[in-house]
């Protein structure tokens, strides 16, 4: 079970997830703390550490749209947080995988801050109304790099020669 | 059925036939770059080798290009350090297209690839910027990636699982009327496309309004084809490519022209009459809310800024001077200029343009980034209004959540400066 602690609209831009003007912090292990760094209150309790890991994030289409910054995915990776999208922009969707952030497409979801969910591999259960909402599959080339354990480890197995596992077929 | 130009590139950089949207493919990189964010690429560059016993050694520097250009000169202690860690580096690898702070090199990354001819039809140019788009402008496949994703390119040389895209074909007819500019024509697909109408999808440009435009046009229209979610825009190679290839970035050698094949497969194909377009303006805070500019003018403005990878380039600053020469920017205004690359500032500067914009109260910066997203000068104050030839509008964009920002071509902004409010340059006089 997941609470939903923020609900956004369409068209959520990279340039709100992490502003432009930290774009100078780079490093994971730093990021987390610019994480939606205008919406004061909000940051404010992430940083405070009052959301747990695995609090969902629900947004509409086009979630993280605009820049490459790689940023915007390891700063909510940094806090463990899920996205669900009705469909995500495709960078920052790449990133996601490319990091381990979890990234769930579903384009009917309806849920409310507050509410709870389940996240299963097929579908989205709302378990506050009752509704259950489909997920889209990731494709099989990306799936292979989340099972690796993110892109470094992929990589690192490719450069020692090797063909990462789960890549095969 | 036959091919589009990406499935073309795509099939030459996996050695095979042909291959079809959709498939899964790992393409060999022809050009691969960065800006001040290859600090956190070679961070993840340097993990990827961690414990394995090997030396972290780049695929190909020659294939590798790094431009310093979103915060220049450094704006503090921490851009500073990451500068010089790149720097240091880029020795150590042997990258010799690497572009630093310099008057006589510098500029925006995406300038500074086409004119110096780092970008080349038929290939495949991967960069950690999402305009990295602008270089399909030359023929080439070019979209953007992370920094994890392109620490892996130095690795391995090749982009891992890319999913073929479908393409949407754009026919553009007509001549484009006075003061209706290339950047009026993206402003307006975008708005018909919207912000995610091209998303995991390729715009293919036709028609003989892109055959009569010069290649600084074309850039505009590939880098702004990412606001419709694009992963990237293309112009097929043809004449005017050549020439902007031999003669302006010194190219030798023999280039691959191909364009698609006759009856290649399109996700749908869009037909704009420009004869028809009018000036357009983006309006706050999504790139895809554009209107008329009819329909804004009289919003009073704060801050002009005419520059970026988007419209900084000589036609842009030739079509603002025009506008401008003799004139005086508005009392409460800003205006800002900063040409793309050292390069476009020199040939402002023999022209007259850069006297002309000093002389009318704007203020003349280095080539850079920093204005357009809010990292480094430029920055807007609470309430406050900005019109940009940029390419982004959102919320927080220009340093300040507080603030609106609309977009428009050169001719708008300068005609604007001049009134202190969004005008119609169709009408500036009135």
């Amino acid at each position: 079970m997941a609470k939903v602690v923020l609900k956004l609209g369409d068209d959520i831009s990279t340039d709100i997830i992490y502003p432009g003007r930290y774009m100078a912090t780079v490093l994971p292990s730093e990021t987390p703390q610019y994480a939606f760094a205008d919406n004061a209150e909000f940051n404010g309790r992430l940083k405070r550490k009052e959301i747990p890991a695995g609090s969902v994030v629900v947004a509409g289409k086009n979630f993280g749209c605009g820049s490459s910054r790689e940023q915007a995915a390891s700063t909510l990776k940094g806090h463990e947080l899920a996205v669900v999208a009705r469909n995500f922009a495709r960078i920052f969707f790449q990133n996601s995988i490319n990091l381990g952030l979890r990234t769930i497409v579903c384009p009917g979801i309806e849920a409310e801050e507050g509410q709870d969910l389940d996240i299963t591999p097929d579908k989205v259960i709302n378990l506050t109304t009752g509704k259950s909402f489909p997920v889209e599959p990731l494709p099989k080339a990306r799936q292979a790099i989340i099972d690796a354990g993110g892109l470094i480890v992929y990589t690192r197995t490719r450069v020692l020669g090797k063909t990462p596992g789960s890549a095969k077929g | 059925m036959g091919l589009t130009i990406v499935e073309k590139i795509l099939a030459k950089a996996v050695r095979r036939p042909a291959v079809r949207a959709g498939e899964v493919v790992e393409p060999a990189v022809g050009m691969a770059m960065s800006h001040e964010n290859a600090a956190l690429v070679i961070n993840q560059f340097l993990e990827i080798y961690k414990d394995t016993g090997l030396e972290p050694k780049v695929w190909d520097p020659s294939k590798i290009a790094i431009i310093f250009d979103h915060r220049v000169p450094a704006e503090g202690s921490k851009t500073a350090t990451n500068q010089k860690k790149i720097r240091a580096f880029v020795a150590q690898q042997g990258i010799k297209k690497f572009h630093d702070i310099r008057g006589d090199q510098g500029g925006i990354c995406h300038q500074i690839l086409p004119e110096n001819g780092y970008v080349l039809p038929g290939r495949v140019v991967v960069g950690t910027d999402s305009h990295t788009t602008s270089h399909g402008a030359l023929g080439a496949f070019a979209f953007g990636i992370g920094a994890t994703e392109m620490a892996s390119v130095w690795a391995l040389g090749t982009v891992l699982n890319v999913e073929v895209p479908k393409t949407i074909k754009v026919v553009v007819k007509g001549r484009f009327p006075r003061h209706v500019l290339p950047k009026d024509l993206i402003l307006y697909l975008i708005g018909q496309l919207t912000a995610e109408g091209a998303n995991f999808k390729v715009i293919e440009f036709h028609g003989p309004a892109i055959k009569t435009m010069s290649t600084s046009g074309r850039l505009v229209l590939c880098n702004m084809s990412v606001e419709a979610g694009a992963t990237s825009g293309i112009v097929p190679p043809d004449a005017e490519t050549v020439r902007y290839l031999r003669s302006e970035a010194k190219v030798k050698g023999k280039l691959d022209l191909f364009g698609p094949d006759p009856d290649a497969e399109y996700d749908r194909v869009l037909e704009v009459d420009v004869a028809k377009l009018e000036p357009m303006v983006a309006c706050p805070h999504t790139v895809d809310n554009v209107k008329p500019v009819g329909a804004v003018r009289g919003v009073k403005v704060q801050q002009v800024v005419i520059g970026s990878c988007t419209n900084g380039r000589l036609d842009d600053l030739a079509a603002a001077a025009r506008i401008l020469k003799g004139k005086s920017v508005a009392k409460g205004t800003r205006m800002l200029v900063f040409p793309a690359s050292y390069r476009i500032y020199g040939q402002a500067l023999k022209l007259g343009y850069i006297a002309d914009f000093i002389k009318a109260g704007a203020v003349v910066m280095n080539p850079g980034c920093g204005p357009c997203l809010g990292v480094h000068q430029g920055a807007l104050g609470d309430g406050e209004v900005a019109l940009a030839t940029t390419n982004r509008n959102f919320k927080g964009r220009m340093g300040n959540p507080n603030a609106e920002v609309y977009l428009s071509s050169p001719a708008v902004a300068a005609a604007s400066a001049i009134k202190g409010a969004i005008t119609d340059p169709r009408k500036g006089g009135r």
